[in-house]
């Protein structure tokens, strides 16, 4: 029996060369395995971590276990049929996602989107960045031990969701942002919702802020943990607040700017130090920006139809069906064959609550896209969690991972 | 804008024979696999490029030779430009030079492409697995391997299909005297 487990031992010492330092294959440091089931991993996600007493000397990251393949499965289908499995991907940004494979396939077969579509897209969006944000603040403030916050942050999410089961019919994978549009125009009650989520959400962020942005417990856990540089940050390809907060003014939604997001007047909160705690303050500070770009959205919707007129990619409205034979057509054609998108790779980058999400989509002149790939955010920023845990305590490290806000099932796809 | 992406296209292009394509407004340069390491070195130190955003692979099976293209995409932030790369790979011998010694954030890209396409990357200190378990045969995101579908199950090839599993015993696996139940 020894020789068998001599055998496993020599195995996975040679597994853990050039993973970890000399001292741990010496034994000089511990290693300790966190996850795949942990709570505090926001999914599964395995750390390997190499301690010296209770710090960190190296963190290694293990990821995979939520594996789906979506990308392959992608390739098997039409165009249209593909936009289901979309939402599943990053699971707290199910509209951002529709709009990052929309604006793809727009730009692949060059097609236009009418401004009330656009101007829904972007107010579902915001919602989202909140209601995604509050997941986050939730989950953090339950790392750190702040128990009601969770409570609160997810009695303010459903309100959220709710909008969403209203304009598509499922709270969470609603698919309704379309390529050429939406699936509908969203119902009369729709503005009122909105509006009233908008007016009474900001002093339910100072409610959180109350809790949190003073409270010494929360400073201390926060403040000068996991700091980075920004040219750091930038060179492990971070995006998104996990940048931000490094003091790098770069947001998508301003240097590129998609789906109308020009003509609404925000800021994008920059922090100093770069840490645990201005990361906190830029997500807090982004829920307003949000709320206001919501609002001016509302203000300014556009009256006008919600799905492109270019019968070539966007099926027929059903009043059409039972007059216009053309109509009918079309609906055949669409459904069942879908429509043939011109040779070519296009990239298209949107602004998502953890970063730079892309969708690259390779066609090859067929019914059915021949490469999709999802530039991730959360697979960019976990990477650097090796860098940011470095020399850091081990009780910290639950604070590290949660304020790089990351989606396992975005991270491994 | 454009012309620091315009100076630094015509260097690569002058320096290193690249070809170039635009599409939809993508600047894309083909370059062979040797010279990826230095144009992006070049293109990090003398034109800003100081973000690779993505890193990924393409398979264009029985459709062009050589089989792999290994799509680099480096991003200038202050302006905003993108610069996509192309380093078309041989099946016969698929490797490329890792380019983990320039942008760090290569390393698990790079470990994404060798384990979904089976390109492998020279230089790279930790080539392994990262989305599938280490003792999976082949690489998923080749053009060769179907996507799989389930076969729907009707009363007609339900025990066809259901035998076709791994886990499912076969009624030669079964005991003598043991009889297989009907489902």
């Amino acid at each position: 029996m020894t020789t068998i487990h001599d055998e496993v031992t020599e195995v996975s010492l040679k597994e853990l060369e050039g993973l970890v330092s000399e001292r741990a294959i010496k034994g000089e440091t511990m290693l300790l395995n966190m996850g795949p089931q942990h709570p505090s991993t926001h999914g599964v996600l395995r750390l390997l971590l190499e301690l010296d007493g209770e710090r960190i000397v190296t963190c290694r990251p293990d990821i995979g276990y939520l594996h789906t393949g979506i990308e392959k499965s992608m390739e098997g289908k039409s165009y249209q049929k593909v936009e289901v499995m979309v939402d599943r991907i990053d699971y707290l940004n199910n509209m951002g996602n529709c709009l990052a494979y929309c604006l793809a396939v727009e730009k692949l077969v060059d097609l236009d989107v009418p401004p009330r579509a656009q101007a829904i897209r972007v107010i579902l969006c915001e919602l989202q960045r909140i209601a995604s944000h509050l997941i986050w603040l939730a989950t953090q403030a339950l790392d750190l031990a702040a128990q009601s916050v969770f409570l609160y942050c997810f009695r303010e999410r459903e309100y959220i969701l709710d909008i969403f089961e209203m304009v598509g019919g499922h709270r969470m994978m609603a698919t309704y942002i379309r390529p050429g549009g939406l699936w509908r125009d969203v119902p009369v009650e729709f503005e009122e919702a909105v509006r009233d989520f908008v007016d009474h959400f900001p002093a339910r962020i100072q409610q959180y802020e109350n809790l949190l942005t003073e409270n010494p417990l929360f400073i201390d856990r926060t403040k000068g943990i996991a700091v980075i540089s920004g040219e750091d940050a930038i060179s492990w390809g971070m995006t998104g607040p996990s940048l931000r907060g490094s003091d790098v003014n770069w947001d998508i939604r301003k240097v590129r700017p998609y789906s109308g997001y020009e003509q609404y007047d925000f800021e994008v909160p920059v922090g100093k130090n770069g840490d645990v705690y201005d990361r906190y303050i830029i997500r807090i500070q982004e829920m307003r920006e949000s709320l206001k770009i919501i609002k001016q959205a509302l203000d300014k919707l556009p009256y006008g139809p919600v799905r492109s007129n270019n019968r070539k990619f966007v099926p027929p409205p059903r009043s059409e069906l039972g007059v216009s034979m053309e109509a009918v057509i079309h609906h055949f054609k669409l459904w069942t064959e879908g429509f043939q998108a011109p040779e070519g790779a296009v990239y298209v980058p949107v602004s998502s609550p953890r970063g730079e999400l892309g969708v690259f989509l390779e066609s090859d002149g067929s019914a059915k896209p021949y490469r999709v790939h999802w530039r991730v955010p959360s697979f960019a920023n976990l990477q650097a969690i090796q860098v940011l845990a470095k020399g850091h305590l081990i009780a910290d490290l639950v604070a590290i991972i949660g304020s790089i806000d990351i989606v396992l099932g975005d991270v491994d796809r | 804008m454009k012309e620091k992406l315009n100076k630094a296209v015509e260097t690569i292009k002058e320096k290193f024979g690249a070809e170039e394509h635009v599409f939809r407004g993508h600047v894309t340069l083909i370059l062979n696999r040797e010279d990826i390491v230095p144009v992006c070195r070049m293109l990090r130190d003398e034109f800003d490029f100081q973000k690779l955003t993505d890193e990924t692979a393409v398979d264009y099976y029985q459709r062009k030779t050589p089989r792999f293209h290994v799509v680099y995409q480096l991003h200038s932030i202050e302006e905003d430009l993108r610069l996509w790369l192309r380093a078309p790979v041989p099946e016969e011998d698929p490797f490329i030079d890792s380019i983990v010694d320039v942008y760090p954030n290569a390393n698990w890209y790079e470990r994404e492409i060798w384990d979904l396409f089976g390109v492998r990357f020279k230089g790279h200190p930790n080539l392994k697995r990262i989305m599938l378990a280490e003792e999976w045969e082949g690489h998923p995101l080749r053009k060769d391997i179907p996507v799989k579908v389930e076969e729907t199950r009707f009363s007609f090839n339900w025990e066809e299909i259901d035998l076709g599993k791994k886990y499912v015993k076969r009624e030669q696996d079964l005991p003598p005297g043991e009889e297989k139940e009907d489902i």
